[in-house]
């Protein structure tokens, strides 16, 4: 049986975990000890989870992150969200096709009344941010309680594979994602006011300023002095047609699902969306042994960092600016993109279409905060901040930095004596939020003697790492000391290649005329496994954009420590190009094929609410005839009444609305309401997740659900 | 005031409001509905659960029940739109002696009245919903012909109609005040301007007093506020409402049932009410209402909640409905305190407010009226309501 593990990665141990047998529509499968019912299902090649009960779409993974239901399948008998639900042995799991039979249960459960707990800080959300607050009030003495939903703390950052931008004293810059999450864990711990609720959930804040929380299946009351919401963000969604189809999903699913489950639930893949979120997935797929066929931005820049951008440029993958997704193609999955130019009026410009072959398409078109229990503890009078994505979308590096201010903060409102936040921190945190500034034209060094960085790094970027590390402090950023761009001055380079280590944007290279001024060497940081290259090899290099400079061969290959598994690769080169090396192919370019058929899309596929199957059209029409309120669309069509709580149509209805030339203003928004998550009923009774037994597994499911009312 | 002068005005696009105004605009007569929410049935409609029944046992209510039953189980046929109708039944379980009692004491009564219902034993009631908790259970009424319908779908579909035929409608618009002369409606003011018409209708709901007030009258309705719920869409597994009425500390009854797309929907009663106008989330809900679903039919331990909410229950004194003519002010409806009935009264209280609107009310009709009489002494109080 095919196995779509990854069992080789250049930055991620591949630990051995024991083999879990399980079975999927009564075949046997196996799954690793601890992995979701998801995972274990895309390793062994299944990516439909079920059809759903409207119309019998088939429904794969969307968000991997506990926040929808559309990956939800029959477990044991019961209904589980496959992404969040880990496999245990001798499960028998079964597609979700229609709607779930709900099992009998042996005797009559135990219902055990609620704890209330009281803390001064609820930290919602474990990440970047909320480890960074928890650290400030955890020195303060502050009795708090962060509540995370996954099984280890670190949010976002465990799914980081690469080196952090930044500032190392501010936000551990040139250190990997995955490595920070350690490091603020460990001393999260430390702090004994400080408790830790791992897979726990908060459901509600609600009027009476008490937050349900549910904690491995356990329902709990907390009754928080402040709320602190680092919930991070979700992803935006988009409409096109075949959006639903299993293999269109987010960048951050995919990350989960390569990154911290290590499977490849891919081979070949497109993206959506020039933003970091989207270069840093497709970097990480390449990472993971899968083909990138293509990303495309709908701005004529992407609005990531250049640098991410350049080195996926110089990985092979072709990058498509002014263009867009036309529909996603594939019959029960996805087998292809089609692509297409825009004109300014964000118009398809007909006879562009450009075709992929792919089995995934990533959509990675930005960010909304998390802030929901934000506004409800402001409606409610709970005193309440929030911190990194949840307060406002910037990088992992920004969302640190806001998280200690926040920190820092609460303890002081909470009446400890922690001073006053000192001025700079808010200035850093502002730097650490920027947006990328100018881009320069790379302004290579004509010389042809000595030894010297090159610094492929032309946008300015809040990022410093390399002038930290120089031995020589020959490396300086003149002006902003974070924002603007690294320069070589002065005479002393030993040649000793810590800036090519550590840089994140893997954008600085060391040429080495001293042996010859005609043949200088070069050393390029590579970030793939040490199995994929070695010395002899003859090697396709590029300029930092990605234009082939030629074939060169490898005379050494070494690994630093201070590299922290990225390899230094070094070939000799004519005179003339070595400056202008920034990387190494590792795949080979996709050319797109023209779309045998470029006819209109089939509106009736675009899916604006994914949970209920509401079509783009159904809206249009229902906007059209004149609603103007959100909620009497939804009392029409069901839009945001599904399993995922209106997380995720709200904002498209929006686009809708704008789209249709109804101004914002005219617009009532959706009413929102708890839960958050779906949780069984009897949580809240306090049965405690198992003491309400299923007798006889049901082996098949209503699939005739089409009437509603039986 | 605009020029137009309407035969009537409306002030609630809710529950009440949308199929009166589709009852009179049916009769032809032109219609104005002032609604304070951006669209229809965004006041208390939308937070009502679903149920439809006939077997009360206040007269008036029956009657009135019977005809929105007609008129809700008749909808699609007619008109086409999908309410989710389901003829599922109410069933209010007994598995105590004293509710036993209480219930066959009032089968009695509701009998009389010609309703279908009727009294199940134990065995027959493991038939009809066999997912009900076993242990002490005495069996239950049972009425089939009770059902229930989508609130959300049967007021766009109310509202679809009466556009269909002509009604005007003016969301986002408070009514302040109802605005007379010599004693009679001429029109209505709101914070946006002003309608004339000699006939209103309030079917304010919650906010109905304020608006009574305006017009000098003080009909006795005070809301208080339910919570309900919620959960995922399963394959259906039973088709009743099921009313539990044994008390428990913080609450009078709980009922929940079954709807259309497959999901559970639950609501209590708090005891004691909590009076107001609050519809946010307490955390106090859940817990109570688990605990009693769990107990009384154990394999709702696992359907995942969805969401829950607030509504508001316009309550009057004896707890029935105010209805008709004001005997102060003329031209002035009554449509007021329905008490948590809204959705179920509603197309019963709407066609029988345009018979009498046009002055050709039958003599069920003026029964149901004398009953309901906003004059009448608000003693007593309607056994299980």
């Amino acid at each position: 049986m095919a196995d779509h593990r990854i069992l080789e990665h250049p930055i991620l141990p591949v630990p051995e975990a024991r083999p879990v047998p399980f079975s999927w529509q009564g075949q046997p499968f196996e799954a690793r000890e601890g992995e979701t019912i998801a995972s274990a299902l895309f390793a062994n090649g299944v990516r439909t989870f079920g059809h759903h009960h409207k119309d019998g779409a088939p429904q794969g993974i969307f968000c991997a992150n506990g926040q929808c239901a559309q990956c939800t399948v029959i477990a044991d008998g019961l209904p589980v969200k496959a992404c969040m639900a880990p496999v245990r042995p001798g499960m028998a799991v079964e597609p979700l096709d229609g709607l779930p039979v709900l099992p009998d249960v042996e005797g009559h459960p135990h219902t055990h009344p609620i704890e209330t707990v009281e803390v001064e800080c609820l930290i919602v959300g474990g990440g970047p941010a909320g480890l960074s607050a928890a650290i400030e009030l955890g020195k303060a003495g502050v009795r708090t309680l962060i509540v995370d939903d996954k099984h280890r703390l670190g949010g976002k950052l465990v799914l980081q594979t690469h080196k952090f931008f930044g500032s190392i004293e501010a936000c551990h810059a040139g250190t990997r994602g995955i490595d920070i999450a350690t490091r603020l864990e460990q001393e999260v711990r430390g702090f004994e006011h400080v408790r830790i609720w791992l897979n726990s959930t908060v459901l509600a804040v609600f009027s009476d300023r008490r937050v349900g929380v549910l904690r491995e299946g356990q329902y709990f009351i907390v009754r928080p002095d402040v709320l602190l919401v680092a919930a991070g963000a979700r992803e935006k969604s988009l409409v096109f047609p075949g959006n639903t189809l299993p293999g269109v999903y987010g960048a951050g699913a995919f990350q989960t699902l390569v990154n911290r489950d290590l499977v490849r639930p891919a081979e070949r893949l497109f993206v959506i969306g020039g933003g970091n979120v989207g270069l840093i997935a497709a970097y990480h797929a390449l990472q993971a042994g899968i083909a990138v066929v293509g990303l495309c931005e709908a701005l004529s820049e992407c609005g990531g960092y250049k640098v991410h951008k350049d080195k996926l440029a110089r990985m092979g993958v072709p990058i498509y600016t002014s263009h867009t997704i036309v529909r996603a193609e594939g019959d029960g999955e996805v087998s292809g993109v089609v692509i297409a130019q825009i004109d300014r009026n964000w118009k398809v410009v007909p006879g562009t279409e450009k075709c992929f072959e792919c089995d995934t398409i990533l959509v990675a078109v930005g960010l909304d905060p998390v802030n929901e229990f934000l506004e409800k503890a402001r409606e409610f009078g709970l005193p309440a901040v929030a911190a990194g994505d949840a307060e406002e979308i910037a990088e992992a590096s920004a969302a640190m930095f806001t998280g200690r201010i926040r920190g820092l903060e609460v303890a002081r409102s909470l009446g400890r004596d922690v001073g006053e936040v000192p001025p700079e921190w808010h200035r850093t945190a502002e730097v650490l939020k920027s947006r990328p500034g100018m881009t320069i034209t790379e302004d290579l060094p004509a010389t042809r003697e000595g030894v010297f960085p090159v610094f492929h790094c032309s946008q300015e970027i809040p990022c410093n790492p390399c002038t930290s590390i120089c031995p020589n402090h020959s490396i300086v950023i003149t002006g902003d000391e974070v924002m603007g761009l690294p320069e070589f001055v002065g005479e002393a380079c030993d040649g000793c290649e810590k800036c090519v280590a550590i840089c994140p944007g893997l954008a600085v290279t060391l040429v080495d005329y001293r042996k010859s001024a005609d043949h200088p060497t070069v050393v390029i940081p590579y970030e793939f496994s040490a199995r994929s290259i070695k010395q002899g090899d003859v090697v396709t290099v590029l300029d930092s954009e990605g234009a082939v400079l030629g074939n060169l061969e490898v005379t050494r290959v070494r690994a630093p420590r201070d590299a922290d598994r990225a390899l230094l690769v070094r070939v000799v080169a004519p005179a003339d190009i070595a400056p202008r090396i920034a990387g190494i192919r590792v795949q080979e370019p996709w050319e797109p094929a023209r779309p045998e058929t470029t006819g209109q899309p089939i509106e009736d596929h675009e899916i604006v609410c994914r949970c209920e199957r509401v079509t783009a059209r159904e809206l249009r029409e229902l906007i059209r005839a004149g609603v103007r309120d959100m909620n009497h669309l939804k009392a029409i069509t069901r839009c945001g009444m599904g399993a995922c709580g209106g997380k995720t149509c709200p904002s498209l209805i929006k686009r809708l609305f704008r789209e249709e030339g109804v101004p914002a203003e005219e617009v009532t928004d959706l009413t929102r309401r708890p839960l958050f998550m779906e949780v069984p009923l009897g949580a809240f009774a306090g049965v405690v997740q198992g003491e309400a037994p299923i007798k006889d597994v049901p082996r098949r499911h209503a699939t005739d659900v089409h009437e509603g009312g039986m | 005031m605009g020029a137009q002068v309407y035969d009537v005005i409306v002030i609630g696009a809710g529950s009440v409001g949308l199929p009166t105004a589709v009852s009179l605009a049916e009769a032809g007569l032109s219609t104005l509905v002032v609604d304070q929410f951006a669209g229809p049935g965004q006041g208390s409609n939308k937070a009502a659960i679903g149920g439809i029944r006939a077997t009360h046992s206040a007269p008036a209510k029956i009657h009135l029940c019977l005809e929105s039953l007609r008129l809700f189980s008749s909808w699609q046929a007619l008109h086409g739109d999908n309410i989710e109708w389901f003829q599922g039944g109410y069933v209010f379980v007994a598995y105590r002696e004293q509710e036993e009692k209480a219930l066959k004491e009032l089968l009695q009564v509701q009998q009389r009245h010609g309703l279908n219902i009727r009294w199940l034993d134990r065995d027959e009631l493991l038939d009809l919903v066999p997912a009900i908790a076993r242990d002490g259970l005495r069996g239950g009424t049972y009425s089939p012909e009770d059902g229930s319908a989508s609130p959300l779908l049967s007021s766009a579909a109310f509202y679809r109609r009466a556009v269909e035929l002509g009604v005007r409608f003016r969301f986002r618009e408070r009514v302040t005040a109802i605005v007379k002369r010599r004693g009679g409606v001429v029109g209505v003011r709101t914070d946006k301007g002003g309608y004339a018409t000699e006939t209103v209708v309030n079917a304010a709901g919650a906010w109905a007093r304020p608006i009574a007030q305006s017009a000098g009258l003080d009909t006795p309705v005070a809301p208080d506020s339910h919570e309900a719920g919620i959960t995922e869409p399963v394959a259906r597994f039973f088709g009743p409402m099921l009313v539990d009425i044994r008390p428990t500390p913080g609450a009078r009854n709980y009922y929940f049932y079954q709807h259309g797309p497959g999901g559970i929907v639950f609501c209590i009663t708090p005891d004691p009410p909590v009076v107001g106008t609050d519809r946010r989330e307490t955390s106090s809900y859940l817990p109570m209402i688990a605990t009693r679903m769990v107990g009384l039919m154990p394999k709702l331990a696992n359907v995942k909640v969805r969401r829950t909410w607030r509504g508001l229950y316009p309550m009057t004194p004896d707890g029935s409905p105010v209805l008709g003519w004001s005997k102060q002010v003329e031209g002035y409806v009554h449509a007021e305190g329905m008490c948590g009935q809204g959705f179920m009264l509603g197309p019963g209280v709407g066609a029988t407010l345009s018979r009498l609107i046009r002055g050709v009310e039958t003599e069920t009709d003026r029964a149901i009226l004398r009953e309901l009489a906003p004059d009448r002494e608000f003693g007593g109080e309607e056994a299980l309501k």
